[in-house]
């Protein structure tokens, strides 16, 4: 008997093949558990009887926005406020020290979050920054992701009790959140320093930088050879030179030699813009 | 020696606390109440690093607990994490603003903890 999670062979392929088309992500055959935990919650939502009528439905209607609720809840990253530590503390033992020399004539910064999720990557930095006395500089961190429904979360900058307590030193709690229900809110001093759009990473990006430093966590283990490679050249296209770019601790960049410099610092590994 | 006090008056959380900090190398003791721990803090002072407390306790609260901690320069690098159901803002300033470390707010679970212990410094 069919459970409600189970999902035929030819099903699966097809949900592989949807989420490659509309994401460049690909999902591999071990990857039931995942399609099981993200797809569940709108087969419920729907009132379906499980995976493979949602699947019999997307293909009978073409439902575009029902397509996109499938590829963005599968391509949606969970995070939390400063994640990898080692990262942030080598932003503020030797990025920020360089930029306050190289660039504290015109005090001007540019970040770029590019798989923002809910935001908590691009706050954290702007709290860091708040916190290291970059308060009266001008300062632009963007935060992008392929999900419009995650950015609406983003945007309102409100979190979770139990969001509150993964990574964000309570100090800093204190000094830039407030009570917002049960939930709390970033500061609108914080909140002011970051903007949030959808953007698609296999789009040409050369035309958002160029950036200090970009974020690019957890995203390219999706991509196959060919989007990474692209992606990195892109990446490196966004950046000014000596700019900086973060990716997640399980992530290598393919071909990066070609345009970055792989260096340690502080335990975190990071790539240098030639 | 143990270096590491968890203070709480819930057995079932204390136990849950000691449980999690035993596995990342804590020798732990654990006490009912703020006068417990104070007697605890007393025996165990030569070789103790971290203080988890709960807020709302008989005879003694945590942060009367914190407050006295505080008080004595033998224990100034001693490490207080508040771990509490008491989740308003001026309650988190108070304990910060009263020496607290960090603050967990209730309810969390392992990792939470560990990332509480890795931002001190305490578990290196």
């Amino acid at each position: 008997m069919e459970t409600l999670a189970e999902i035929f062979t030819d099903n699966y392929r097809f949900l592989q093949q949807h989420v490659y088309s509309h994401s460049g992500i690909v999902l591999d055959h071990d990857k039931h558990y995942l399609f099981e935990s993200r797809l569940m919650p709108i087969v419920r939502q729907l009132g379906l009887g499980s995976i493979n009528d949602l699947c019999s439905l997307l293909l009978k209607t073409k439902e575009t926005a029902l397509g996109r609720q499938v590829v963005e809840a599968m391509t949606t990253n969970e995070t939390y406020f400063f994640r990898d530590p080692a990262q942030y503390e080598a932003i503020r033992t030797v990025l920020l020290p360089e930029l306050r020399q190289s660039k504290g004539d015109q005090k001007k910064l540019r970040f770029w979050s590019a798989a923002s999720s809910s935001g908590q990557e691009a706050y954290s930095l702007a709290m860091l920054l708040l916190e290291e006395g970059f308060g009266d500089w001008n300062i632009q961190i963007y935060g992008t992701d392929f999900s419009s429904q995650v950015l609406e979360s983003a945007r309102t900058g409100k979190y979770r009790q139990i969001d509150m307590n993964r990574g964000l030193p309570s100090p800093l709690l204190a000094r830039h959140f407030r009570r917002s229900g049960l939930d709390w809110q970033v500061s609108d001093r914080v909140r002011q320093m970051v903007t949030f759009e959808t953007l698609d990473l296999r789009k040409s990006l050369r035309t958002l930088g160029p950036f200090d430093l970009v974020f690019c966590r957890n995203v390219m283990i999706y991509f196959d050879t060919q989007t990474k490679k692209n992606l990195i050249q892109e990446l490196h296209g966004t950046l000014f030179r000596h700019g900086w770019l973060l990716l997640g601790g399980a992530e290598t960049a393919f071909g990066a030699e070609q345009w970055f410099d792989k260096q340690t610092v502080q335990g975190a590994t990071l790539y240098v813009a030639h | 020696m143990a270096n590491a006090l968890v203070v709480d008056d819930s057995r079932a959380v204390r136990m849950i606390l000691s449980k999690n900090l035993r596995e990342v190398g804590f020798d732990v003791r654990e006490a009912g109440n703020g006068r417990e721990a104070l007697e605890v803090v007393a025996a165990e002072k030569a070789s103790l690093r971290l203080v988890l407390t709960d807020w709302n306790m008989p005879e003694m609260n945590g942060l009367e607990l914190l407050k006295c901690l505080r008080k004595d320069p033998a224990l100034a690098s001693l490490i207080i994490i508040m771990v509490t159901t008491e989740t308003e803002m001026e309650h988190i300033t108070e304990a910060l603003d009263a020496g607290a470390n960090e603050y967990v707010m209730k309810p969390f679970d392992k990792e939470i903890l560990f990332q509480k212990l890795d931002l001190t410094g305490v578990r290196a």
